[in-house]
């Protein structure tokens, strides 16, 4: 991963002259000047919103069958996620590393607070999905013949998929915001898109970095949540063939 | 570290505000000030237009369109904004940046305060609302003493989540050169004090808890115990299945969008 640092920005001068010019024309010139720059940082972004919401799920699957199979662990359980994702962000980056006994700036704070959140967030969807499931469809699984493991790897939680898609799509779409801020403390991400346009704006406003992070912001987002609706079709469907 | 931050955190001059710095409890109260005037802008924004909305069905696209708003990064936005403001006010005033950060703060916080106020109408049951017009209520009257009620788990359960956010974002401000919480972690980071980035990050975890579990207190004794099961145990009535409960926590996870 290579670090803001070893981008010395391109022709700074020039752009300061153009700076007052809000035309599209400024705004695609200012990306094919730091495309090579622009395509790392969002490629930076895009996995660390999605690998943080992947160790979610896989930490939250058996955290949340745990919650609903033993009912007493799931007030404590819920109680301890919740003031999880109570922390804000930001607390977050900041408090990771001492209580790690990581480097105050290390890079991994931000996909360790991120996976945080993310099994946070789906303990609660991966339980509550499984309580949902009807009783009567686990007593015809389990009557058919199913063992407990293989029931609940081909029955409950395959009908337990909207449920957890739903909380993945609201898990990914935050991730895409939260990385962002990371930016302002310096980590690699589009959020350095913003620091840079903020920093070139002090005497005149300077817009394409902004506005070129704000829509690649948008579109990375829009995209991982098509990605995840795309998901739960291919998933569910017994979904489309009921007609509902 | 750990040493560093504590002793930093009971230093009495990191408390006290002095001619060159502001201590915690200006910080904390100019914190909480930016927060407060968010939240009740986006509460007069949010809460009655998303009760219109569920009691009315009108409109219903808006919901779509103000979900739609929580894709935005939070920072480009501000970023943008500020840029776009700061630049028309001169002299000894901070409204260039004030201003910026509540149009952020009130664009985070009122999603989830309108589509969860939608949403809590939407989920009161139709025998309940027909029961409500049999005995003969008005529209408004049914939407104040029987929708709004029913409402307001999820009502609360979006004002929780709204003002966790706002007093997330409200860090950011400090970024953009205000004051609050966040510009011990702003200062620390560019001055490599690290002790006092870490102590900004606690102390905005412990006011974004304790306000939290403020509000769960106030969210108990407000509720309808008819609603939170918090009856004496005669009258005890089994309402929420597992269906309905799904399609609720549906609605909750929309409102937790970013921190």
């Amino acid at each position: 991963m290579s670090t803001a640092a070893a981008y010395a920005v391109p022709d700074l001068a020039a752009h300061v002259v153009q700076a007052a010019s809000s035309s599209p024309w400024a705004f695609f010139s200012y990306f094919l000047d730091n495309r090579a720059r622009t395509l790392d940082w969002l490629w930076a972004h895009t996995w660390l919103s999605v690998v943080p919401v992947l160790v979610g799920l896989v930490l939250a699957l058996p955290l949340g069958w745990l919650a609903r199979r033993y009912s007493f662990v799931y007030p404590p359980m819920m109680s301890i996620t919740g003031v999880l994702y109570t922390v804000p962000s930001i607390a977050l980056f900041v408090l990771i590393p001492p209580l790690l006994g990581l480097d105050p700036l290390s890079p991994l704070q931000v996909p360790i607070a991120l996976s945080l959140y993310s099994t946070a967030l789906l303990v609660r969807v991966v339980a509550d999905g499984l309580a949902a499931v009807p009783q009567e469809t686990i007593q015809a699984a389990t009557a058919i013949g199913f063992r407990p493991v293989n029931r609940f790897f081909k029955v409950e939680l395959p009908i337990a998929v909207p449920v957890i898609t739903a909380g993945l799509r609201v898990a990914i779409v935050a991730n895409v915001s939260i990385v962002a801020v990371a930016g302002t403390i310096g980590m690699t991400n589009l959020g350095l898109l913003f620091d840079e346009g903020f920093k070139l704006s002090v005497d005149t406003p300077y817009y394409p970095p902004i506005v070129l992070g704000i829509v690649l912001c948008v579109l990375l987002a829009l995209l991982l949540d098509a990605f995840v609706v795309a998901l739960d079709r291919a998933l569910t469907p017994w979904r489309r063939a009921v007609g509902r | 570290m750990i040493g560093d931050t504590f002793g930093w955190l009971t230093d009495a001059a990191h408390w006290r505000s002095t001619n060159f710095d502001t201590g915690i409890w200006d910080q904390l109260l100019a914190h909480i000030g930016f927060c407060a005037i968010a939240l009740v802008v986006a509460v007069a924004i949010g809460l009655p237009l998303g009760l219109w909305i569920g009691h009315s069905g009108k409109a219903t696209w808006l919901v779509t369109v103000v979900n739609a708003v929580r894709a935005l990064p939070t920072v480009g936005v501000l970023v943008l904004l500020v840029v776009v403001i700061a630049p028309n006010f001169y002299g000894r005033t901070n409204a260039g940046y004030l201003i910026p950060t509540e149009i952020v703060l009130v664009l985070l916080a009122v999603p989830p305060i309108l589509s969860n106020a939608y949403a809590g109408v939407q989920n009161v049951p139709p025998a309940v609302r027909d029961a409500a017009f049999g005995m003969g209520m008005t529209g408004r009257q049914v939407l104040a003493r029987v929708e709004l009620p029913n409402a307001l788990p999820l009502i609360f359960s979006g004002f929780r989540s709204a003002t966790l956010q706002v007093i997330a974002t409200a860090t950011i401000a400090s970024y953009v050169t205000l004051g609050g919480l966040g510009r011990f972690i702003y200062d620390g980071l560019a001055q490599q004090d690290y002790p006092q980035m870490i102590s900004g990050g606690l102390l905005v975890a412990a006011l974004a808890l304790t306000t939290d579990l403020l509000l769960a207190l106030v969210q108990r004794y407000t509720v309808s115990r008819g609603l939170t099961g918090r009856l004496p145990r005669a009258g005890r009535v089994r309402t929420e299945g597992a269906d309905s409960r799904s399609a609720v926590l549906t609605e909750e996870l929309a409102s937790e969008g970013a921190r």
